[in-house]
């Protein structure tokens, strides 16, 4: 068991703010003035967790974040299976996005869905000097004449495309009226705009907005027929599954879910949402942009949820089912109860193996507070949690509804900040990116991936839940732990006591 | 209810439940605006003909699944291969972190390297502030002897001046004066991650042979009996390196590995991260200008390395990737050649026990059709290495392959009777590899982790054997130089085509007659 809970929260403040103070001393003056600000103890009763956010990175620091153009393409746009999407620019970006997300799809991969395809246009040289569209003009004929049941393409534009001028905008307006009206959605998500994934998010969904919305037209429209119980699930990537084991839920309470925004989506669905009677929103960070587009314009309600354990996602059931008839808050009691003993057998196996241990989370989204509850439900405890790219709201609701006081708070960590807290705290988890995996577990320190789930999932929903709490066990209770330190190396024992 | 607590189902189980079948067959039905099935299936059948083959190959700007990353993947690559060394990637940061990324699920390992986290401002005034900052702060905070910059496609774009941006970091007290900082320009639109790897070798040693960026004399050369030793960008680096050295030991041959990244991607776990271990040595990367010779395992990994380092007054040797018994046979007598040391009993006794198992094993092989993709070096290696085995590489295909690269394929073809009918394919795709594999369908297709999208489209099963391997554990460990190397090769092409037969012939009743217990 951690040092954690042995202390008193006092103890533990004061420990966490002299780990601040001791990591801070490694950086030069500027350096440690600014990193300060994004380093603090959470103070119970606060309104946020008193650190800086959605500030750029500094150089030469080893910031774990990423770029917009990440934030579009591989979160946003990447997951919507019938478009083909378009990495514009050189080849490296595609190729490192390609299908290393796992938002799994069902459909004719090449065929009719292009989710793990890696268009790119590979820019040369040449491309730079003379500017690309007409290189853009060539590879859209080019994916209209081999792949004639794309619904639509994007254009994902990387680094060079906003600093050598190339007019994006022109050639899909250009290419659409060609195609017929097909959609083309040029999206301005390069790498260096903003300061991580997060303003890719925000672009994307505005292209979501400008390209998709405002070019709905009426034979669109007429296509689809709605009914009192539509919802959209918005902000689920359907990673390793995670909004199917959410949709079923959904599903068997009585509401209609009509879109999956983005993971398995498709442009017909993000083409319907605007009919929906409420939307739901998971992963707030990447998509609360369109959600207020979507309430403003449309008058549609968004509420968020949370489908991380068996607590929150009752909360989450009752509080969806809120906007909606007694048919279905009476549906979510119905779920809740139906679940309730899959949960209990999930918690009477697990929770013994894990009460009382400790986790320290470093992820993007909405991960580091919505997974709170689900380790609290296995009777865990997290100890520390960060953001890669979250802004203030973030922390506004992790502060108000997840951490506990005396929490230590990280915003985008370092990688020497990053070691250096959890060299001190020795967490029994910590849960972050594939970049940290190796650097704990060589530590011995028991280590899960929490953006691709380390290549497991769904852990939404109820049936997501058993498949978390047995992930954090096989983690945690791995018998190799024990094995990292040789024999030799022990310091010699009685030998009475090696008998017995 | 699919989900149980006893027996908890994972996401390839779970989801093949009633409910979730249901649920997505509704999904589909009603929300998804889905193309009519038999027009779906219309084109899928039309994607295998030679009618869309030729749609396919005639296309001249887009590019789809190709088998090429972009020049600071190899660059960050190389850097590690220094002691304590810290790549710092000049440029926006995302770009690291997918280097980061992607070396890390390949080798299983930890991957450190830095950004300049350069953004709007530094596109509009240039990335000077992020470069002065940047040293300082990776300087303090993570200790190395060197730090090695390379750039992303942003800073290229807008010209940024690695030589000038170090001077002046350095007079801004970022790094002290002496503080070594070598730098290559890697833009990602000119050629491919091997690029990247040359560049940045080339701009390491170039910096200590050639005085420090201009800060001291230039190096003179004294000649000694030292062999410098190049893998170039190598999935396989961890085992071929150290299969390198114990080859060099046996010979008694005096080493340098320049870029000796094998320890670094394979660390211990013990209880300590090491951010940084092994590694070529700054002095020895130094001293390497006294070296007879350098030899480089990868020719299109090495061009302006090799060429700077014969500049130099060494003498250079390429070799492409070597596998099997003749290329090993190649290497080792050039080795010989160029030192004097003779090929010991030992390695004579390896080379026979390969030359005894290919014999033992070549009936299964002989004949076969391969089609094989990667980077251009290790194509060439492994298809030299099918047709001593009296198998067809009948596709050889890389994305980062030039014209020089398909003329040295195609000689190599033409002097085997079994390369009569085999066909390279420079500049090419995946997508082009699938119209390959319908059209002129082979029995085994030999590439990295995106090859199981070929193997499911075609049904042509894949040997994975390059980089990145994602999708299979440590086969990184294992060499696949030297005889043993070879032989290491050898029994993961035959794991295949016997796991094959059996899945062939294993439908009891019917096929079982050939469900041979020994092959």
């Amino acid at each position: 068991m951690s040092l954690a809970s042995t202390q008193s929260v006092a103890e533990i403040k004061a420990r966490n703010k002299q780990l601040i103070d001791q990591v801070l001393k490694v950086y030069p003056e500027k350096t440690a003035k600014r990193r300060a600000k994004h380093l603090n103890v959470h103070e119970l009763g606060k309104s946020d967790c008193g650190v800086k956010s959605n500030l750029k990175s500094i150089p030469g620091v080893m910031t774990i974040r990423g770029c917009a153009y990440a934030g579009s393409k591989g979160v946003v746009w990447g997951p919507i299976k019938d478009m083909i999407h378009i990495s514009h620019g050189p080849v490296g970006c595609g190729q490192y996005s390609w299908g290393s997300r796992r938002n799994y799809y069902v459909g004719t991969t090449g065929i009719d869905t292009f989710g793990t395809m890696q268009f790119t246009s590979d820019f040369q040289e040449k491309d730079i000097v003379f500017g690309g569209d007409k290189k853009l003009v060539k590879v859209i004929d080019e994916i209209q004449d081999l792949f004639p049941l794309s619904r639509g393409i994007t254009i994902q534009s990387e680094c060079p495309i906003g600093l050598i001028g190339d007019d994006i905008e022109a050639v899909s307006r250009a290419k659409s009226k060609e195609y017929g009206g097909k959609t083309i959605v040029p999206v301005r998500c390069e790498g260096f705009r903003g300061v991580s994934q997060s303003l890719g998010h925000h672009i994307a969904n505005d292209a979501v907005r400008d390209w998709i919305f405002d070019k709905i037209t009426p034979e669109t429209e007429r296509r689809f027929e709605s009914t009192p119980y539509d919802v959209a699930i918005i902000g689920d990537y359907n990673i390793g599954g995670d909004a199917w084991s959410s949709r079923i839920l959904l599903e068997e309470m009585g509401l209609r879910v009509i879109a999956q925004w983005s993971g398995d989506g498709s442009l017909a669905e993000l083409e319907a949402t605007p009919k929906a009677k409420l939307n739901i929103l998971h992963c707030y960070r990447s998509m609360n942009y369109i959600s207020r587009h979507m309430e403003e314009k449309f008058g549609i309600p968004w509420c968020e949820y949370n489908f991380f354990g068996p607590s929150k996602i009752a909360d989450s059931l009752r509080k969806v089912a809120s906007f909606f008839d007694d048919k279905i808050k009476e549906g979510a009691e119905r779920v809740i109860s139906k679940y309730q003993p899959l949960m209990d057998a999930v918690i009477a196996k697990y929770r013994p193996r894990l009460e009382g241990k400790s986790v320290m989370l470093f992820v993007g989204g909405l991960r580091p507070r919505h997974v709170i509850g689900a380790y609290e439900d296995l009777g865990m405890e997290v100890v520390g949690t960060g953001y890669e790219f979250g802004h203030n709201d973030d922390y506004q609701r992790t502060a108000q509804h997840y951490v506990k006081d005396g929490t230590l708070i990280y915003d985008d960590v370092t990688g020497y900040e990053f070691e250096r807290f959890v060299e001190k705290i020795q967490p029994d988890l910590v849960g972050s990116g594939i970049k940290e995996k190796y650097v704990f577990q060589k530590m011995g320190v028991p280590f899960r991936q929490m953006h691709s789930w380390d290549y497991s999932g769904p852990y939404h929903g109820y049936d997501g839940f058993a498949i978390f709490a047995r992930d954090m066990d096989m983690a945690i209770n791995s018998p190799i732990w024990k094995k990292t330190r040789a024999p030799w190396k022990d310091a010699p024992r009685p030998s009475l006591m090696a008998a017995e | 209810m699919t989900q149980n607590a006893e027996n908890v189902l994972d996401h390839f189980e779970l989801f093949r439940g009633p409910e979730y079948q249901q649920m997505l067959a509704n999904k589909r039905a009603l929300f998804e605006n889905a193309h009519d099935p038999a027009e779906v299936e219309r084109i899928r059948e039309w994607a295998k003909t030679p009618e869309y083959r030729e749609k396919n190959f005639a296309r001249e700007e887009l590019t789809i699944n190709p088998a090429k990353a972009c020049q600071p993947l190899g660059a960050v690559f190389a850097s590690v291969g220094f002691e304590s060394t810290l790549p710092f990637v000049h440029g926006s940061q995302g770009c690291v972190a997918y280097y980061r990324s992607h070396l890390s699920r390949h080798f299983k390992e930890p991957t450190s390297c830095v950004s300049s986290s350069m953004t709007e401002d530094a596109a509009v005034f240039g990335g000077l502030n992020n470069m002065i900052d940047g040293l300082a702060n990776s300087y303090n905070m993570y200790k190395p002897k060197m730090i090695a910059v390379s750039t992303t496609c942003m800073a290229e774009v807008i010209g940024d001046d690695l030589n000038a941006f170090i001077k002046t970091s350095k007079e801004k007290g970022s790094v002290p004066a002496k503080f070594d900082v070598p730098f290559a320009h890697t833009p990602a639109f000119v050629g491919s991650h091997v690029t990247g790897y040359d560049n940045a070798l080339k701009g390491i040693i170039e910096y200590f042979w050639d005085g420090k960026a201009g800060s001291e004399p230039k190096l003179e050369r004294q000649p000694n009996k030292k062999i410098n030793f190049v893998g170039g960008f190598d999935g396989y680096t961890v085992g071929n390196i150290r299969e390198i050295k114990r080859i060099f030991e046996l010979m008694g041959i005096e080493y340098t590995i320049l870029a000796d990244n094998s320890d670094v991607f394979d660390t211990p776990t013990d209880g300590e991260f090491r951010m940084y271990e092994g590694g070529t040595t700054l002095k020895d990367a130094a001293n390497a200008i006294n070296a007879k010779a350098t030899v480089s395992m990868q020719q299109y990994c090495t061009e302006k390395t090799l060429a700077f380092i014969e500049s130099h007054g060494q003498q250079v040797v390429a070799f492409n990737h070597p596998v099997g018994v003749s290329a090993t046979d190649d290497f080792l007598m050039t080795l010989s050649r160029i030192t004097g040391k003779s090929i010991p009993k030992g390695l004579e006794q390896e080379r026979g026990r390969l030359v005894d198992a290919m014999a033992d094993s070549s009936a299964h092989i002989h004949g076969k059709k391969f089609a094989i993709y990667g980077d251009p070096d290790l194509c060439y290696g492994l298809a030299g290495f099918l047709l001593e085995l009296g198998a067809e590489p009948t596709h050889v295909l890389s994305t980062n392959g030039t014209k020089a690269w398909e003329e040295k394929m195609q000689a190599l073809f033409a002097g085997s009777q079994f390369g009569k009918d085999c066909h390279a394919y420079p500049g090419r795709d995946l997508w082009h590899m699938r119209s390959l594999l319908f059209t002129e369908p082979v029995d085994f297709l030999i590439g990295n982790t995106y090859g199981k999208y070929l193997e499911r489209d075609t049904g042509t099963p894949l040997i994975r054997i390059g980089f990145p391997v994602f999708d299979r554990h440590h086969h990184h460990r294992y060499p696949v130089w030297g005889y043993q190397g070879g032989m290491n090769v050898l029994v993961k092409i035959l794991d295949k085509i016997f796991e094959e037969i059996d899945k062939n012939t294993n439908v009891v009743g019917k096929t079982d007659y050939s469900f041979d217990i020994i092959r």
